[in-house]
């Protein structure tokens, strides 16, 4: 029998304890591999090569703030810049007020939409057709399928912030690299219908030469409005992303100090499972001295064997993370948040290496307690 | 005949080790959830307990916030002052308040950088329509003046909002001259300021919304559809109670997040309980057997290694407690969808709380008991021994 051998028979010889064991370190570590997954998503994804050279100008105050459509052509005018589309947020109702018929509307104009969102993916006949029909729109291919809509159909949208409703006619779908559930119609539709606006609109997306020219060009914009009534904000789309999770309140500190309960939670059921285990053993532990085995070995035995269930733990949760995530990206509840996450290798990896380092640390001290253990009592133990 | 109790809180004392750790991980799990559960509560408390049963809240037919483009135009107030129902103040003059907002970044205090912050223009009339809203410190803003006053979440939480410092709002600086407290309302999530001085800064000829107080909660219920039916008006009127009421799904995502966190840290938690109280009973089957010969029945031995798992969850429990007692209170601040801007609340341990902290901690010995003490109830007296 080898050492190997000897080590994982050991570790799954109370069968229900391992398990249990298994079991609960493999919920904790699901826990924290959905947290990084999700600390991943929001903090250090940097999304695509088209995505870091695209900027966001919003009104400094906030996007429920316009910005006069002149704008649009002083932007384009400054060095750096490629190309320049408005958008407006309408945030109307489709069919009712559910979460789950929410979807993101955007005012812009056609002609300018796919110059930007290079990434986006509209068939030259579509993207015509809606050129040309001002009440037309283009959906994201994955929404159009949702809610089956075809190319032709009407799609009524209740307006809320705008006191108008759109009738529209869906002219095209385009793919994303991800599902953006958007729907684009023509900003001239809200100009004519509800002429209040007219001129303003809610913040422009930009195309910048490089992704290295983003923070200059972010500067440069600033720069040029900084003096006039309706200052702006500048940062790349990224950073567009996060101002919205940061609003959400201190998220950073909340998937922390989740992880770090866990991982402690994580310490403490595999330190029991092992204080448990090795106490079970204290004769053979003599009997194993007996025959040679130096304390190094008795040490080095307890502390693979549990290094080997929490890591088994470990892989467990991680797996079973990335189908909560897959449910999270799908469900309606959690919002925009979620939707796109996966959880990917190298953070199942660091799963499996969390769970292993907790196996190890939470196993020395029974483990160094049994290797020092006196071999006449620990022969004499009854237990 | 019952197990004393007495012999499931030496045995818990006995293995000393075993007991600190299952309990301190269940400690853990009832932690989170407690947090979580402060979190929901303390938003439930910002937005349930807004508004007043009699004020009536006036948007444009079709909107659903305040934010929203084009609403109340000026005209319509003459109107709405002589409709039936509207509280008159000891002047006589009828009240009712024209409003609008606007949206402020303000930096944090704590560094994490900038929020959104809503600031309230209001009538001198509005603040005597929210008597549940004190003043701490300060005077009330002056109408016709550039003041304002923030509430004492906005003054502790932000920078720029201590008594005499001044503020860039929309085309002007303004002196904050008062701090408010709003008894844990969304309007602790605000900031007040003269509603004709916004107008005079962007031309604006319409509120975003109207305030009116009727003279009693029925009269408040007549009033708002009267509004919603005059045909000169195009308006629409709530309770102002039911308008922040609705905003609660603010803290969906967190409701979202939380309950998931807390099932499986509590499924996790359940497990390791569970193993506990097998290594419990499988150390003491012996004893257990001897039990049994001295005349305890099964179900009387079942009984026992449940409530010592109770017991033991329960320690968990009051730990979890203690270890929140220190954040309750905290101030925080999430996103409120409908303004764009941050509802400021507190964490509440309120009874409810902690009454559902303890159910859920127990609910977990419970579960993770059950198995085990099943197991020892139902060996065999004679091979227990033989072990």
């Amino acid at each position: 029998m080898t050492l190997t051998r000897f080590v994982t028979k050991n570790a799954f010889r109370n069968k229900r304890r391992s398990l249990l064991t298994l079991l609960s370190i493999g919920f904790s570590l699901l826990l924290l591999t959905v947290m990084m997954t999700v600390w991943h998503a929001f903090y250090n994804d940097e999304g695509s090569a088209e995505s870091a050279q695209r900027l966001i100008v919003r009104h400094k105050v906030s996007l429920a703030q316009f910005m006069p459509i002149s704008y649009r052509e002083r932007i384009r005018s400054i060095p750096g810049v490629k190309q320049v589309v408005n958008e407006t947020w309408f945030g109307g109702q489709y069919k009712d007020d559910k979460p789950e018929n929410f979807f993101a509307q955007f005012g812009t104009d056609p002609n300018e939409l796919f110059e930007v969102q290079k990434d986006f993916h509209i068939a030259p006949d579509q993207l015509d057709a809606w050129k040309k029909d001002r009440a037309g729109c283009v959906a994201d291919a994955e929404l159009a399928k949702k809610f089956g809509w075809k190319i032709g159909d009407r799609v009524n949208i209740k307006g809320t912030i705008f006191p108008i409703n759109l009738e529209l006619t869906l002219r095209g779908t385009f793919t994303a690299p991800e599902n953006t559930e958007t729907l684009y119609f023509n900003n001239t539709y809200l100009d004519e219908g509800y002429p209040h606006v007219k001129g303003f609109v809610g913040f422009f997306g930009v195309l910048a030469d490089s992704p290295q020219a983003v923070p200059q060009v972010a500067k440069a914009i600033d720069e040029q409005f900084r003096n006039t009534d309706r200052p702006t904000k500048s940062e790349s789309e990224k950073a567009f992303n996060l101002d919205w999770i940061a609003m959400m309140g201190n998220v950073k500190a909340f998937i922390l100090s989740i992880c770090a309960a866990v991982v402690f939670a994580t310490l403490l059921v595999s330190a029991n499972t092992m204080a448990m285990s090795i106490r079970e053993r204290t004769r053979e532990v003599a009997l194993l001295k007996t025959l040679g085995f130096t304390r190094g070995t008795v040490l080095g035995l307890f502390m693979s064997e549990s290094v080997c269930l929490a890591a088994a733990g470990g892989l467990l949760g991680a797996l079973a993370a990335s189908g909560v995530v897959y449910l999270m990206a799908h469900s309606s509840q959690g919002g925009f948040l979620f939707t796109n996450m996966k959880t990917s290798v190298p953070t199942i990896l660091l799963a499996v290496v969390v769970g292993a380092a907790v196996g190890l640390v939470s196993s020395f001290v029974p483990a160094y307690n049994a290797s020092r253990r006196n071999i006449v009592e620990g022969l004499r133990h009854i237990g | 005949m019952a197990i004393p109790i007495q012999y499931n809180l030496r045995n818990l004392k006995l293995r000393k080790g075993a007991t600190v750790m299952t309990a301190l991980g269940i400690a853990l799990t009832v932690t989170t959830a407690i947090f979580i559960m402060a979190l929901l509560a303390g938003l439930n408390a910002a937005f349930h307990g807004s508004g007043d049963a009699k004020n009536v809240l006036v948007l444009r037919k079709g909107a659903t916030a305040e934010l929203a483009a084009g609403g109340v135009d000026r005209d319509a107030l003459p109107i709405m002052k002589e409709l039936p129902g509207v509280e008159r103040d000891p002047h006589g003059d009828p009240m009712i308040s024209g409003e609008d907002l606007l949206i402020v970044v303000l930096p944090r205090n704590d560094g994490s950088g900038d929020a959104n912050v809503t600031v309230r223009f209001m009538t001198a009339m509005g603040i005597e329509m929210r008597p549940e809203v004190k003043l701490m410190s300060g005077r009330w803003f002056t109408p016709g003046q550039r003041e304002i006053v923030v509430s004492n979440s906005i003054h502790k939480r932000f920078g720029q909002a201590n008594l005499g410092d001044s503020m860039w709002i929309g085309k002007g600086s303004y002196t904050v001259v008062g701090i408010f407290d709003a008894a844990g309302s969304s309007h602790d999530s605000e900031i007040w300021g003269d509603v004709n001085q916004l107008a005079a800064d962007f031309d604006r000829t319409t509120y975003a919304s109207v305030l009116v107080r009727a003279t009693d909660p029925l009269a408040a219920d007549a009033l708002k559809n009267r509004v919603a039916d005059d045909q000169r008006l195009k308006l629409n009127g709530m309770l102002e109670t039911d308008y922040w009421a609705k905003q609660t799904n603010s803290g969906a995502p967190i409701k979202f997040v939380g309950t998931m966190v807390a099932i499986i840290m509590a499924i996790g938690s359940c497990f390791a309980a569970m193993n506990t109280m097998y290594a419990a009973v499988a150390y003491r089957s012996r004893e257990i057997a001897t039990l049994r010969v001295i005349g305890f029945s099964r179900p009387s031995i079942l009984t026992s290694f449940v409530f010592e798992s109770v017991v033991l969850s329960l320690l968990g429990a009051a730990v979890g407690i203690i270890l929140m007692l220190p954040f309750n209170g905290m101030t925080t601040g999430t996103n409120n969808p409908t303004t764009f801007s941050e509802a400021v609340f507190s964490l509440r341990m309120t009874p409810g709380v902690v009454g559902s902290a303890v159910i859920f901690a127990v609910a977990m010995g419970l579960f993770g008991g059950i198995a085990p003490a099943w197991h020892a109830a139902k060996r065999e007296i004679l091979a227990s021994l033989r072990d």
